[in-house]
């Protein structure tokens, strides 16, 4: 093969834990924007966000699944195989983290792994690229880690998102957390953030 | 006291990271962190629920708080400021080496000061400052299954997790109140978080338990020897289980510290004499000295002295709190606290190396001296 490598982190033990840092500060307050700085430049359409995702949290214990346009470029899986070691699944619902380029056009949440009732935590981490990622008029959320209430304006989601995310807020304990990355920024909402009806 | 603290810091040429060449920033390896970080970011995501994890052997016993430990070095990051509290104080055996083990395997700053504080990892104590938006408290935690005592098989009690079926804890309270007149839980008192799980907030006197309530700061729980890890997010309803002709009840004393003179916070005995003599002091340490530095004095300080110096107070307090002093207490305590105890069954033989069962019939004992001797209500 011909593809050079594009570089990992360029500080692996201090870029992982700024990422890490970013990310959970993100779940543990649900649709807030924060930033997420990283220099990666890995093959397009894998954006550097959804890079430093991965990088930061796969490994060989927690297998990738890519979406259609990521799965479409080789060279995609291979930086993610080489700089992870993770196992790259065809599968959604075998995947830890699924990472997503194209929202609009993402198998429903259902197909990816919800957990079981005694092991709720087994559940996949859908990681979607959008490119409107902004604290405001949008989604109106409440739920644990939100004081009051938090509004967010994501684009592009899947058609029917809020069915969707209604549908798995049922499920708790089981269920589907979501972040979103845009360039310079990420945020969650994990399965306990209830989006409110527009209203 | 903070005076003594100086030799935690790192040298002043260390830069974080840098000069700690032969461990990994924080000690753990990459694979290590990742993994107990997948835990964290899931516990987070499902309020209550102990994930398990893969739990590293580390270089203290069992007891001396691994689970925190590796939860702080999994979050740690160079521009972090580390404190370390053991019981509400910075400076007994558990809190000094926790907070050398970091300065030396990750270079962080360290700090006595609850404000200054950006992780925070407690044994058995809240600050008594209220935490504030982006501040981390990592908790250790012993057992972390608050449903061991009643069933001791992992696979009945995440069955009952799985069903929220909380009846038997119900009965636990309701039998306390059945002997005793009153709930007589008065540490690891049982919360039930976000409305659905229950949680063990770790053996801190109920007296915290309002705290953890809504509380802005992110709460995670490490239990190393049990392999669980938990997470309260910020702004979290935390409620504590109870009945409607029975509320929840925090402890309160009737006196107040004897160095600072605080009301209104949770109180330590310590032992003057062998004859009887005894104060009780705040638990929190750094709270207890900005509340002297800021001039406020408990009947215990001399007014006639030239300099009402917490150094000094310090230096005896420490001789009190000398951990195999507290080590004894404990186990002379064991026996006394027991009956007060409820349907708690003696705690199980986990060996030499866990530090966390006596100490916490040392708080159990304190609170019996408490009430009998400070006058405690419930």
């Amino acid at each position: 093969m011909s593809i050079a490598l594009a570089p990992g982190f360029t500080e692996p033990v201090f870029d992982a834990q700024r990422v890490f840092r970013a990310l959970m500060d993100a779940t543990a307050r649900p649709a807030t924007v924060q930033p997420l700085a990283t220099d990666l430049v890995p093959p397009a359409p894998l954006t550097p966000e959804l890079a430093a995702v991965a990088l930061a949290l796969a490994d060989h214990e927690a297998p990738l699944w890519l979406d259609a346009a990521l799965a479409a470029v080789p060279a995609v899986a291979a930086y993610l195989r080489f700089h992870t070691g993770a196992r790259v699944v065809e599968t959604p619902d075998e995947a830890a983290f699924a990472l997503v380029a194209e929202p609009d056009a993402m198998p429903p949440l259902g197909a990816f792994a919800v957990g079981t009732d005694e092991y709720p935590d087994r559940s996949t981490t859908v990681v979607m690229a959008v490119r409107t990622l902004a604290a405001g008029r949008g989604l109106a959320c409440e739920g644990p880690g939100i004081l009051d209430r938090a509004d967010i304006a994501i684009a592009p989601l899947p058609g029917d998102f809020l069915a969707q995310r209604a549908a798995n807020r049922a499920l708790f304990p089981r269920g589907i957390d979501c972040l979103f990355v845009a360039p310079g920024s990420v945020a969650a909402l994990p399965r306990t953030t209830q989006i409110l009806p527009e209203g | 006291m903070s005076a003594a603290m100086r030799d935690d810091l790192p040298s002043p040429g260390a830069t974080a990271g840098k000069e700690t060449d032969a461990y990994n920033f924080a000690y753990l390896d990459e694979q290590t962190k990742r993994m107990i970080r997948r835990a964290i970011l899931k516990a987070i995501a499902i309020p209550g629920y102990q994930v398990p994890f893969a739990s590293r052997e580390m270089p203290m016993p069992y007891g001396w708080g691994t689970g925190g430990v590796q939860v702080t070095a999994a979050v740690l990051g160079p521009e972090d400021v580390l404190k370390v509290i053991d019981q509400g104080s910075d400076d007994t055996t558990n809190a000094v080496s926790i907070r050398r083990f970091f300065a030396k395997t990750a270079g962080v700053e360290t700090t006595t000061k609850t404000r200054a504080a950006t992780v925070i990892q407690t044994r058995h104590r809240i600050p008594e400052e209220p935490l504030r938006d982006g501040q981390i408290l990592v908790y250790q935690v012993p057992i972390p299954e608050p449903l061991r005592f009643l069933e001791p098989r992992e696979t009945e009690t995440r069955k009952l997790h799985a069903l929220a079926d909380y009846g038997l804890m119900h009965v636990k309270l309701y039998e306390d109140i059945a002997r005793h007149g009153h709930i007589a839980t008065t540490y690891a008192y049982p919360v039930e978080v976000a409305g659905r799980y229950v949680m063990d907030p770790s053996p801190t006197p109920k007296f915290d338990n309002p705290k953890m309530d809504m509380c802005a700061a992110l709460q995670l729980f490490g239990a190393g020897r049990e392999k669980r890890i938990y997470a309260v997010p910020p702004h979290t309803r935390v409620r504590s289980l109870d009945f409607e002709d029975h509320p929840f009840r925090i402890q309160t004393f009737k006196q107040p510290c004897a160095l600072c003179g605080a009301e209104g916070v949770y109180l330590d005995e310590v032992v003057l004499d062998d004859r009887g003599g005894r104060m009780f002091v705040c638990s929190d340490t750094d709270f207890c000295e900005e509340r002297r530095a800021a001039g406020h004095q408990g009947m215990m300080v001399d007014p006639g002295a030239s300099d009402p110096s917490p150094e000094g107070e310090g230096g005896s307090r420490r001789k009190a709190r000398d951990g195999w002093g507290e080590a004894r207490h404990a186990a002379r305590a064991g026996k006394r606290a027991a009956p007060s105890d409820g349907l708690r069954p003696p705690p199980p033989p986990y060996g030499g190396g866990s530090s966390d069962l006596p100490s916490d019939t040392a708080a159990e004992k304190r609170e019996v001296v408490a009430k009998d001797k400070a006058g405690e209500t419930r």
